[in-house]
């Protein structure tokens, strides 16, 4: 439940900074990032505060200051050391991602971590005690700095992690050293290897802290820490067991194993490193720490790591681009109750606004509070939470909701007729101020605002299946749609916590329309005889989350056959001819997951594959992932999407496309679009037209980015 | 409008302002079969209330009281109005508080309303009754609760050894609570056996009973078919996705044969109160929506009925059945009214020989002489006019919500009907009742 304005407003006393509060803030302070000062019995308070950000970050800038202020306590020599951030709603998220996009030269890297090893170890060697008291996101280098400290006291909020591994990396500030050293090392390779956050009470549960306490209580806590000495913990005898040699080398061919089912090993570098540094010096933390500077210099370099990087960058853009300064959305309503819309209003109503839902069938909205009770169960919410989230979600047997919600968002059946009639019912109902949003994944938008009163508040809203999943969400305009409305749409989707990205309306929009590319081509190549399970090691090979023919057989082969077939009436595709393989496939009503029985057959949702040895292919991979590169020229040269750095992250979070690749345009880059483009051509005489390169190779705009 | 000024200013008439309701809406009322159910008290009035609320032309915070009747709190909803209110995202600032006259709770929520308003300091109050019947919880005797209690006070093994000799397993025996609820601590009589005295006492035999009865299922399957309930009932949805619609007690084909087959539900082998014309044990809630004239000009309300007058009595415990016969008597005095103005009325079916005591007491002369104080007896109450679309006997008595259904009911049914004065009554366990007269606008 959200608080109320007084609490809300008297809760901002809530941080105790101890003698920061009093002390002089702003002018004259000597550090730009530090906060400091002493309090009575001698107990040196230090908040990191940096400048101009909402959230504390590791930067140089930071570290070198930390160096000074290690220069005074050493010669102070306080009581104590309390290390605490000051910022209202977290610890310190981790080094600044930018500043390893920038990264040139090997040799650079190593002097740079060695420096920062340098100081935080010199943080960990001072001879006072020090507590780190933290609250809110502690992730990465931040939880590293705490590391450092002898104890680390959490706020019930706080929440720890080494997120490193996701992109590309592992920890380098010496977390891979002091957490296994520190805790249960095959908990704190497993934490690190899946870059899992954990709340306080794990983190407690883990040893990574050693008391969760409320805020309220920090004075007190950090007083008895002080005053009755502070015990230190000898690591237990399970623990030093397992840092043997032997112990290790067994424990590390288990995680290899594990990692494998996980991740193709030969796509994601960093966990390898991770385990051959602790398989190799995991009795050491000195030794441990030095490899990890090699390691994690190696790894910054590899592809892998910068591409993630840049994924992760485009993710920040897309949050950005959502931060349109719209009024935050309150209430939303949803008409049909079909699996879009139920999951719509699940996840919105997950999110903290008020959801109506709507269905002719009202037995629809009872699935649909089903299915949002299922999804609390899947994410674990306490009972509390998902009875907040079930409370916040409306049945609405009379469509009401229509008259009193901020953006009513349309999920009926893919047919104009049925959505021009719900248009006109809500449009009637609607407030002047609301936006009507559409869920249609194939009728362009044009077509649905024809009669609509008031087109310019008219807007498409393209989630994908499934909506807690897919961070993604096509934000679909039209000719006759304002700019505040798109506007309003991307925020909207931002509150929600999913990535938005225009796009023009036309067929398929971006995403689907890419996709069908590969999703055809694989089942051309199956009437070919390829068999599936060929087709699928292909893809995945190459870094697809899943291969083309078990992703058509999950989706539904009714669906997908519906999609090309509405997209090659629109697009036109160069030869005309559907593939026959699944035309049959869908006559005898063999849909794929659903019936049980597609491509492949299907056991508790599981495709059962041939197993084939056959190695895989390039000359395949290209057949599969070339026409979707192409279609994606395609669309830029059509407008569909203006920004190709938003169409790499479109992929990336619309459709899995192999992450550690950066984006299908980016992976042109790095290949190279001569090679491309000769390939394509190639493929154009071998199989036929649909591969000769669409014009837009030749548009200078898009070359420039290719380059 | 003038016929109901004319209540309002009618000299007897408590000075103060109109109050309207506006709206109100109930849930299906379910039957419990054996288990808990779905839905918990508070989970019945969010349920409800969403709906209703969403269909009102106000915003949610412009209510500001919320009073809800509710006799089998649980004990992690204490104060079951303030946690609705939250729940129902009507603010921090929602001042809520609930009420408990056991089976005139949900009736008292709306007098205590109706009187803020009258009396100029509330506007616009959500005002409801709810329980779940099937959550009633299972306690300890007293007696086990003492023995654990020593058990703890144990200090040795031996000692503690020693007490388990004194334990006797009977004292685990789980009491129901809801066995102990409807049973009179005093008078130690269940509820059902109060109505036996009255069947006795006014000689209600068994088949006038179970004709009431069979009329109760009747008139309820009458009004789902006829969906006179369309709007009263707001369905809802399980979080396992089951819908409920409708109330599921009624049964359109019973018969004076099949109830016949029915044994003595509270005094084997020779009583006459059966568990066929008695009331159900339910689950459900119901609210209202109360406004002064200022909130129904404000944001242009459609009042449907104005709340006259109210009246409340008490008689002994053991013949708490014909209470409703004073307070009655009571409304209708404040009123100068003549029982034969009231053109409805709904009269809560705890017992079928309850209601038809209450029958029999209204046209006895000497009875109403001597005990109403009225020279003539009160009237005859032509059974057409009283509880037309059922009442608990078919739809069933979730105890706290029951004044506040036949209030809601009141008002829908003389809309339907197109008449103007209704008067809804209940008989409360311990030997009360409350009495509302409404009127329609």
């Amino acid at each position: 439940m959200s608080y109320g304005k007084l609490y809300m407003s008297i809760l901002e006393r809530e941080q105790e900074l101890g003698p920061l509060e009093t002390s002089q803030s702003g002018q004259g302070r000597p550090w730009q990032h530090w906060q400091m000062a002493g309090d009575a019995q001698g107990v040196v308070w230090l908040a990191l505060d940096e400048k101009g950000r909402e959230v504390n970050t590791i930067t140089q800038a930071v570290l070198d200051e930390l160096n000074d202020i290690l220069d005074k306590l050493d010669h102070d020599q306080p009581k104590g050391l309390v290390l605490r951030s000051a910022k209202r709603t977290n610890f310190c998220v981790g080094a600044d991602i930018n500043q390893f996009q920038k990264v040139v030269h090997g040799q650079d890297i190593t002097d740079q971590l060695r420096k920062a090893h340098e100081i935080v170890g010199r943080l960990a060697d001072i001879s006072i005690p020090t507590i780190a008291i933290i609250h809110g996101n502690c992730l990465g280098g931040g939880l590293e700095l705490a590391l450092c400290c002898d104890h680390r006291l959490a706020i019930g909020n706080a929440r720890m992690g080494l997120p490193e591994i996701l992109l590309g990396l592992h920890p380098g500030l010496g977390g891979t050293a002091r957490l296994t050293s520190l805790i249960d090392p095959l908990k704190a390779m497993t934490l690190m290897l899946t870059g899992r956050s954990v709340d306080a009470n794990r983190a407690k549960a883990l040893g990574l802290v050693d008391k969760v306490i409320e805020e309220r209580h920090v004075l007190k806590a950090v007083d008895t820490l002080v005053n009755k000495g502070l015990r230190t913990k000898h690591a237990s005898l399970k623990n030093r067991l397992l840092a043997t040699k032997p112990a290790r080398r067994l424990e590390a061919r288990q995680m290899r194993s594990k990692t494998a089912e996980k991740v193709n090993m030969a796509h994601y570098p960093a966990p390898e490193a991770l385990i051959a540094l602790w398989e190799d010096h995991g009795e050491d933390i000195d030794a441990m720490l030095q490899a990890e500077v090699q390691s994690f210099a190696k790894l910054l370099q590899s592809s892998t790591a910068q591409n993630l990087i840049r994924v992760f960058s485009l993710r920040e853009a897309m949050k950005r681009a959502a931060k349109t300064g719209a009024e935050a959305f309150q209430h939303i309503h949803v008409i049909g109750a079909g699996s879009m819309g139920r999951d719509i209003a699940a996840w919105c109503s997950y999110k903290g606004l008020q959801v109506t839902i709507f269905d002719r069938d009202f037995n629809m909205v009872a699935r649909a509070v089903k299915s949002t009770a299922e999804m609390c169960a899947a994410k674990h919410l306490p009972h509390n939470v998902t009875r907040e989230v079930l409370d916040r979600l409306i049945p609405d047997r009379y469509n009401l909701g229509v008259a009193s919600a901020d953006l009513v968002i349309e999920a009926v059946p893919e047919e104009i007729g049925i959505k021009q009639t719900v248009y006109s019912h809500a449009e009637a109902k609607m407030r002047p101020d609301a936006l009507l949003a559409t869920n249609t994944s194939s009728i362009p938008l044009e077509e649905l605002a024809k009669q609509l009163k008031k087109p310019e508040q008219f807007v498409g809203l393209h989630f994908f299946n499934p909506v807690s999943k897919m961070q993604l969400v096509e934000v679909v305009g039209h000719r006759r749609a304002d700019q505040q409305t798109i506007a309003n749409a991307k925020a909207f989707v931002g509150q929600i916590d999913r990535l938005p990205v225009e796009v023009a309306s036309s067929a398929g929009f971006l995403v689907n329309r890419i996709l069908s590319a590969y999703l055809l081509e694989a089942m051309q190549m199956v009437d070919e005889g390829v068999p599936p399970e060929q087709l699928d090691a292909a893809a995945e090979d190459f870094g697809m989350p899943v291969g083309p023919i078990e992703l058509a057989d999950r989706v539904g082969l009714d669906i997908c056959l519906h999609v090309a077939e509405t997209l090659s009436g629109q697009l036109s595709f160069p030869e005309g001819s559907l593939p026959g393989k699944i035309r049959e496939l869908v006559e005898k009503d063999w849909n794929g997951l659903k019936s049980g029985q597609g491509f492949y057959r299907w056991q508790a949702d599981k495709p059962e594959k041939q197993k084939d040895n056959s190695p895989v292919s390039k000359e395949h991979i290209d057949r599969l992932i070339l026409p979707m590169i192409n279609s994606c020229v395609a669309c830029l040269r059509e407008g569909v999407i203006v920004d190709p750095e938003l169409l790499d992250g479109a992929m990336v979070f619309g459709a899995g496309f192999a992450p550690f690749r950066g984006g299908p345009l980016h992976y042109v880059r790095k290949r190279g679009s001569e090679d491309i483009l000769t390939t394509l051509e190639r493929f154009a005489e071998k199989y036929g037209e649909r591969f000769r390169p669409d014009p837009g190779w030749q548009d200078l705009r898009i070359v420039d980015f290719l380059e | 409008m003038t016929d109901s000024s004319e209540g309002i200013n009618s000299p007897t008439h408590p000075s103060g302002r109109p109050v309207y309701i506006i709206d109100g809406a109930r849930t299906p009322f379910l039957k419990v079969r054996g288990k808990p159910g779905p839905f918990s008290p508070v989970d019945l009035a969010v349920l409800c209330g969403r709906p209703l609320l969403l269909r009102q032309m106000f915003p949610k915070n412009a209510i500001d009281q919320v009073i809800l009747g509710c006799v089998n709190v649980l004990a992690n909803e204490m104060n079951p109005a303030r946690i609705a209110a939250l729940r129902l995202g009507m603010g921090e600032t929602m001042r809520a508080f609930t009420v408990q006259i056991n089976c005139g709770s949900g009736m008292l929520s709306v007098d205590i309303g109706y009187r803020m308003i009258r009396e100029g300091s509330r506007e616009l109050i959500l005002a409801g009754g709810t329980d779940s019947l099937s959550h009633a919880p299972v306690q300890f005797k007293q007696s086990a609760i003492e023995w654990l209690a020593d058990l703890r006070g144990a200090g040795s093994f031996k000692k503690r050894a020693q007490h388990f000799r004194d334990l006797h397993p009977t004292d685990f025996k789980p009491e129901i609570a809801l066995q102990s609820g409807l049973t009179d601590p005093l008078a130690g009589l269940s509820m059902g056996e109060t109505a036996e005295i009255l069947a006795h006492l006014f000689s209600i035999s068994r088949d006038e009973a179970d004709l009431f009865a069979i009329n109760s299922h009747h008139r309820l399957a009458q009004a789902q078919k006829g969906g006179f309930l369309n709007g009263e009932i707001e369905p809802m949805i399980s979080t396992e996705g089951e819908l409920f619609d409708q109330d599921d007690g009624v049964r359109p084909d019973c018969s004076l044969a099949s109830l016949a087959k029915l044994k003595p539900a509270f005094e084997k082998p020779f009583g006459q109160v059966t568990a066929g014309n008695s009331s159900q044990v339910t689950d459900g809630a119901s609210w209202v929506i109360l406004a002064s004239e200022a909130m129904v000009k404000k944001y242009a309300l459609n009042p449907r009925a104005v709340i006259i007058d109210s009246a409340w009595s008490a008689i002994d415990p053991e013949i708490m059945g014909l209470a409703p016969v004073m307070s009655i008597a009571a409304l209708l005095d404040q009123q100068v009214r003549e029982f034969d103005k009231i053109d409805l009325w709904e009269i809560n079916e705890a017992f079928a020989s309850q209601v038809l005591a209450c029958l029999k007491a209204f046209e006895c002369a000497e009875f109403c002489r001597q005990f109403l104080d009225c020279q003539s007896p009160l009237g005859r109450l032509n059974q057409d006019r009283l509880n037309v679309d059922g009442g608990a006997i078919s739809l069933g008595h979730p105890v706290g919500a029951s004044g506040n259904r036949i209030v809601l009911h009141l008002v829908n049914a003389l809309q339907r009907l197109n008449l103007k004065r209704g008067i809804a009554s209940e008989c409360i366990g311990g030997g009360q009742s409350g009495a509302m007269l409404i009127e329609t606008i």
